[in-house]
């Protein structure tokens, strides 16, 4: 495995995760969950490490990955952005402010931009409906959302990000 | 035993408690359909998803249709398979599953050999009525099998077959909902995963979303052409089930229909691989005496148990998944190898025409064969000793395009010198055979004695794992048997920690050995297909007057004329090989990979 180019604090780190769970094949699940944290994504070598030590295929691991949409084997940005499409986020025009950020950022939904600074994802009810469409930035929850605002909320993160 | 009592189809049925509903009417003669689930009882292979829901029935008192696969029987219950309600739910799942699943059935190769074609004709299909997206998915060619995803049903069966008992963990189902498709880790082509080629997912798919790679067109242009003199090697597997594409019994043993079949399609030579089997035997047995003979004068070094090396599907498992242990595999070829080596050399000299203008055809059960005659260490300045290998179904396909009519043929006899083989060659085609066939003629060589009672019973059957002691008088030989690579895991992890106790393992990757093999027509989830198989191979042994390899008078001509001794050095130049460490092959693909 000399392919792997993880920083190898963080790896051992990993080993420790598979070993409070017993490298136990039943916790692939909690394993991944944690790996994310520790991570940020599922990269193919996380994938294999997890893979060696519960002695599962690494198909399995993958399989499981790919299943979960929770699951990410794309690097989120610095400031990872969702857009609710849940009912009344989505009656009230989410989907043109979604459309507006994928062509802003030049990405589509599940993708990083190239400078690592933002991600663009989508999710059903942050349970703040009064406020609908809700986008939230790194943990900032935005409201009554429209396409018209997406430059300026944008532009906070860039001045921040420079 | 508790036992319940219901009614199916207005007829009473008592079974064990316990048994679906599925099997319950299979036992009075009402076959339910069924697309996902398929058993094989004698191997432990179960898959019931209870996925596609084509086997639905009406259970009296309840709302809903009752998957039928996954429904206990209960006492006093009264089920309907064929009410018009439980029709419509079928003909609506059929629909629906056809909907996603490209309309080529004429040009299909699974035409004629689907499941879901049988189903959608039995159900009396006629039209589509759901139009919807169509996946779209890149068809992944490897040497062995290919897989295309837009005609996968998501029965998930290979999946079980590639993880449950052969324990490869290649194939693993991916994505969710529409994007859903059965692929590899990081969904890789097949080449580059850890596949071993066994073939035993497209012996279970129902579709033809896996299939083997055909290569019946190289044969049609070597047979054409005039310069070309085009030879025949047939292994002992494929003369059970062949007869089965053309209507026989299970188990029907059609040799000489088969040999007058490729004499017609124009070979000009038809030879056995059972002769091959013999010359095996003869390289491998004195192989084993040898390490034998140091391990019991105390030399550490010695590879002991020595693993048989005749299947392909098992030779890549061990160099991917326990390369460290790869000289425990004799270096011994397997009989495909070793018939394209003496042909090209022995046989093409007895001709006198160069090695190029002889066209090596195996016709095998296998479809790992044709990756394995790929391997470019079994060739000589580019030229493969064994040029083209098809398997079994490829040689129906050939002989019904060739205008033979397979029923109405006479039976002939192999040619010679490389036709001639022993019962020992024979019934290298089922579980325990190579390994008998050795101890046949390893026990006289050891001995120096007469063996009166060549039928090793005690190898035989269709455990998963077997062993057994063989007397060499004095001398107790422990042999171990695994076929189907998950059995032959449990095996190789106690070489692996030194716990093992045999002197010899034999593996066949496929359940049942090579009657089983990824290439012969389809058992369809029917175990006894493989064991009419396995008794008519006993049977050939048993009716050929020669048992034993070393008996053949055309193999002691050969070793006399040319090779010189088992494992002498010619022996060993043109009958022996080695093994790689797969692992670092995978590796180097994934730098590759990340390169990209």
């Amino acid at each position: 495995m000399d392919t792997i180019h993880l920083p190898q604090t963080k790896v051992e780190e990993l080993h420790t995760i598979c070993a409070e769970h017993n490298n136990d094949a039943g916790e692939l699940i909690n394993i991944l969950h944690a790996a994310q944290g520790l991570f940020g994504y599922l990269p193919r070598e996380v994938q294999e490490i997890i893979a060696a030590d519960l002695r599962l295929p690494v198909s399995r691991v993958y399989g499981v990955v790919t299943f979960y949409s929770f699951f990410t084997m794309t690097p989120k940005g610095k400031y990872p952005i969702s857009v609710c499409l849940g009912t009344a986020c989505y009656v009230r025009g989410a989907e043109k402010v979604m459309d507006e950020f994928q062509r802003q950022l030049e990405i589509k939904v599940g993708e990083t931009t190239s400078d690592g600074l933002f991600s663009l994802d989508c999710l059903r009810c942050v349970g703040a409906c009064g406020l609908a469409p809700v986008v939230t930035i790194a943990g900032k929850v935005y409201g009554r959302m429209t396409p018209e605002k997406v430059r300026d909320v944008l532009s906070e993160y860039y001045m921040l990000g420079e | 035993m508790e036992t319940v009592k219901l009614i199916i189809d207005k007829k009473q049925v008592e079974v064990s408690k316990g048994t679906t509903i599925l099997d319950a009417a299979k036992s009075v003669g009402i076959q339910i359909p069924t697309l996902c689930y398929m058993k094989l009882e004698d191997l432990h292979y179960e898959n019931n998803p209870g996925a596609c829901r084509i086997c639905v029935v009406e259970i009296e008192g309840r709302r809903n249709l009752a998957p039928s696969c996954k429904t206990e029987c209960i006492e006093g219950m009264v089920v309907k398979t064929h009410t018009p309600r439980v029709m419509n739910a079928r003909k609506t799942v059929m629909e629906l599953i056809l909907s996603n699943h490209p309309a080529e059935c004429l040009t299909c190769s699974s035409n004629g050999h689907c499941e879901l074609q049988v189903i959608a004709h039995d159900l009396g299909i006629r039209e589509i009525r759901y139009a919807g997206e169509q996946s779209k998915f890149q068809i992944d060619r490897s040497p062995s099998i290919v897989r295309n995803m837009n005609k996968c049903i998501m029965c998930r069966r290979c999946e079980t077959m590639c993880n449950s008992i052969q324990t490869v963990g290649a194939l693993t189902a991916v994505n969710r909902g529409f994007n859903a498709a059965v692929s590899t880790a990081f969904e890789r082509d097949i080449a580059g995963s850890t596949c071993s080629y066994c073939g035993q997912c497209v012996s279970v798919c129902p579709v033809n979303a896996l299939s083997g790679r055909n290569t019946q067109q190289p044969v049609l242009d070597a047979l054409a052409d005039p310069a070309k003199i085009v030879i025949a090697q047939t292994a002992p597997a494929v003369r059970t089930a062949l007869g089965r594409d053309f209507g026989f019994e299970p188990g029907t043993l059609v040799t000489g229909k088969m040999v007058s079949a490729l004499r017609q399609l124009g070979f000009d030579y038809v030879f056995d691989t059972d002769f091959a089997a013999d010359l095996t035997i003869m390289e491998e047995g004195t192989e084993l005496l040898q390490r034998l003979g140091k391990y019991l004068n105390g030399d550490e070094k010695v590879k002991i148990p020595m693993m048989t090396s005749c299947c392909p599907g098992w030779v890549s498992f061990v160099e991917q998944h326990f390369p460290e242990l790869r000289e425990n595999l004799s270096t011994a070829k397997s009989p495909q190898q070793m018939f394209g080596a003496i042909a090209k050399s022995y046989f093409a000299k007895i001709l006198g025409i160069d090695r190029k203008n002889l066209v090596v055809v195996s016709i095998m059960p296998c479809l790992a064969k044709k990756y394995e005659a790929s391997r470019p260490e079994f060739s000589v300045d580019g030229n493969p000793d064994v040029d083209i290998s098809i398997y079994t179904r490829e040689l129906a396909r050939l002989i019904r395009y060739a205008n033979i009519d397979f029923n109405e043929l006479p039976d002939s006899d192999f040619d010679h010198p490389l036709g001639e083989s022993t019962g020992a060659g024979i019934i290298f085609g089922t579980t325990g055979g190579v390994i008998e066939a050795a101890c046949r003629t390893a026990y006289e060589l050891f001995t120096k004695k007469v063996l009166h009672k060549v039928d090793f019973e005690e190898l035989r059957g269709m455990e998963g794992i077997r062993s057994a002691t063989i007397d060499f008088e004095g001398v107790p030989v422990k042999i171990g048997i695994a076929h189907g690579l998950g059995n032959a895991r449990k095996l190789i992890e106690e070489v692996k920690n030194g716990t093992s106790p045999y002197h010899a393992i034999e593996v066949m990757a496929c359940p049942g050995g090579c009657i089983g093999g990824g290439g012969q027509p389809f058992h369809r989830g029917r175990m006894e297909v493989l064991r009419k198989r396995a008794t008519a191979l006993y049977q050939e042994d048993v009716n050929k007057p020669l048992r034993k390899s070393h008996e053949n008078p055309y193999i002691q001509k050969l070793y006399k004329e040319f090779l010189g001794e088992p494992c002498g050095p010619l022996a060993h130049k043109l009958l022996h090989t080695h093994y790689i460490d797969r692992k670092e092959i995978v590796g180097l693909y994934m730098q590759t990979d990340k390169r990209d």
